[in-house]
């Protein structure tokens, strides 16, 4: 499964950075109408085939990107939402897709009412000129999407990271933490980093000629007081050392627990005593 | 838009044609002297010291990657070139013009560290009948290997001008620490450095005439751009204070005979960035706002600041997240 998906991976990486490939295609693409977009036509008939999608959708959710990757390996990205995550209508997922990239759909967030609220923030590669859209599906199955165009960095930016070999020394240290007071019954901000390389296994080595294995985050799992806040399916398309910034609804007092497991399946952990205090009125 | 990039790609395209034209004909003709390829202009910084200044720009196929800072040594036995061009055409350019100061052979080829502005002209001294050993930092092969492919693609996206893979040509010898190597009657002392421009740079001294050439470890006039890690170059720049080389070669801008003065705007600059950043992390600040936020005073005087000092910012914000 993980070789046959690296595979796939690798043969769509492939076709992306050849010249004659379908990446010239690709990027060819239209700024102006993110539609148009091949690859988005492709996997929006896998994951949502004939349903209706309504994009813009400000009042649902506004993805934020720079216009202009400043540097390719760290393009930060946030996902606002306006909806208040209630039992009985909430964002149960939103899907975070950049057509260009050789893994197009980069992250798949799975949220709860115990999250408040279904914002993120992250920072992810950006290869190419690209569209980058965020899609929320509703507990009640209806879709929105908010999207925006990236132009590639110029100059010498490159998606790898910045020092594979440091990211490596301290894989899997892990800071997890609040931000602001915490008061309950109202979403609380939490921030989740993880030291890890997070590389697309797509460089050869020159020596070998083979190509060195993916090494990346595969999945995380936030829960509060046992309850799941945040999970998360992520892959490459996040950069070095993944970073994320998003709400979780506390009740009472409870632990913050953030599981991650990358593609080798080791799992690191990390874990945050909340006492949230009584809101004022 | 659309509009002005019909109007811009037959120019490219035409212009690019050219340069792989000559790149391909250089290869074949190079040894009977065939049509010649007009060679870079070097200047003499000290005896048998040249170098070629590049043009303060973004790497580019635009500007053939003709931005970055050349050099070529030569010893008695044979020749030295210190980073090649940000293309294979330019490459062939810089051969050409040391063609024109020695018929000895080169080498030895020395790349600094990975960006495309140094090392894509590789490719015009690794063949033929007596190739160069390329030496590069003990990292360089790595990131090289990680990096290309998007190099390659962004030649390709901007000139239309699609470089074949060999187009990249990586190191045969590697430098974990120091180096020294021969060139006949003068010697080179190959330095690898900690993660700071990048995680692979290098720096090339000439002990016959005191020249160091320190690669992106230094940049004057032209914005520095962070693709390594900013508290290592700090302490970088603390190590080439210590040095008192009698002439410094930045990867971009004017040679000076004072590394110390010379260096002491970046180290301003590095400074400022580290000091804001720290500043907005610790107020709380997610990166997207605070990038919105900084001051731009920092970048008074330099030159590219719009290319290059958001990206220093996000750079730094990224590392210094990290930080106790």
């Amino acid at each position: 499964m993980n070789i046959l998906r690296r595979r796939l991976i690798t043969l769509i990486a492939l076709a992306l950075v050849l010249p004659s490939g379908g990446g010239a295609l690709a990027q060819s693409a239209d700024s102006d109408d993110p539609e148009a977009s091949p690859m988005w036509q492709q996997v929006r008939n896998s994951l949502f085939q004939g349903r209706t999608i309504t994009s813009p959708a400000d009042d649902v959710l506004v993805l934020d990107a720079p216009t202009r990757a400043e540097d390719a390996a760290i393009v930060p990205i946030s996902i606002r939402t306006r909806l208040a995550q209630s039992d009985s209508r909430y964002i149960r997922t939103l899907y975070l897709m950049i057509d260009n990239n050789p893994s197009p759909l980069g992250a798949t967030f799975h949220f709860t009412p115990n999250s408040g609220r279904a914002d993120i923030e992250t920072r992810v590669r950006v290869d190419a000129y690209t569209h980058v859209r965020a899609i929320a599906e509703m507990s009640d199955g209806q879709l929105y999407m908010s999207t925006r165009f990236v132009k590639a960095s110029g100059g010498c930016s490159a998606p790898p990271g910045k020092d594979p070999q440091a990211a490596l020394s301290t894989l899997g240290r892990m800071r997890l933490r609040v931000e602001g007071e915490v008061i309950a019954n109202r979403p609380a901000l939490a921030q989740l980093m993880i030291s890890h390389p997070n590389h697309s296994g797509l460089a050869m080595d020159q020596l070998t000629r083979h190509y060195t294995p993916a090494r990346y985050v595969r999945k995380i799992l936030v829960t509060y007081a046992g309850a799941p806040v945040l999970s998360a399916d992520v892959d490459f398309s996040i950069s070095e050392n993944p970073n994320f910034r998003f709400y979780f609804q506390p009740g009472g007092k409870g632990e913050l627990k953030a599981e991650v497991v990358d593609t080798e399946d080791q799992r690191f952990e990390s874990a945050l005593a909340v006492a949230p205090v009584k809101a004022a009125n | 838009m659309r509009h002005k990039q019909s109007i811009l790609l037959p120019a490219v395209r035409l212009l690019c044609a050219a340069l792989a034209g000559a790149a391909l004909a250089t290869h074949a003709a190079a040894a009977d002297a065939g049509p010649a390829v007009a060679p870079l202009p070097l200047v003499e910084l000290a005896p048998g010291v040249h170098v070629h200044y590049g043009i303060h720009q973004p790497w580019s196929a635009h500007n053939a990657g003709n931005v970055a800072n050349l050099g070529v040594v030569i010893g008695s036995r044979c020749a030295a070139v210190i980073d090649t061009g940000g293309s294979p055409s330019l490459g062939e350019q810089l051969r050409a013009a040391v063609g024109r100061l020695t018929r000895l052979p080169v080498c030895y080829v020395i790349n600094t560290h990975v960006h495309p502005d140094h090392v894509l002209g590789n490719s015009a001294f690794a063949g033929g009948t007596t190739p160069a050993q390329i030496v590069g930092h003990a990292r360089l092969g790595p990131s090289l290997a990680a990096r290309a492919p998007y190099y390659l693609e962004a030649f390709r996206r901007e000139s239309g001008t699609a470089l074949p893979p060999e187009t990249v040509v990586y190191p045969t010898r590697t430098v974990e620490d120091t180096l020294e190597i021969d060139l006949g009657e003068r010697k080179l002392l190959l330095r690898a450095w900690p993660t700071a421009h990048t995680d692979n740079d290098l720096t090339v001294y000439d002990e016959n005439t005191g020249t160091l050439f320190t690669g992106d470890l230094l940049f004057i006039d032209h914005l520095p751009v962070i693709d390594g890690q900013l508290r290592g170059w700090l302490k970088v720049i603390a190590a080439l204070k210590l040095l008192a080389p009698k002439l410094a070669v930045p990867g971009h801008g004017r040679a000076s005979a004072d590394l110390r003065q010379a260096i002491a705007p970046q180290e301003a600059y590095l400074g400022a960035v580290l000091n804001q950043t720290r500043a907005a992390i610790a107020a709380g600040l997610p990166i997207q706002r605070a990038l919105e936020q900084f001051d731009d005073s920092v970048t008074r005087g330099w030159q590219l600041a719009d290319a290059f000092h958001r990206r220093n910012l996000t750079a730094a914000y990224a590392e210094l997240e990290w930080e106790e």
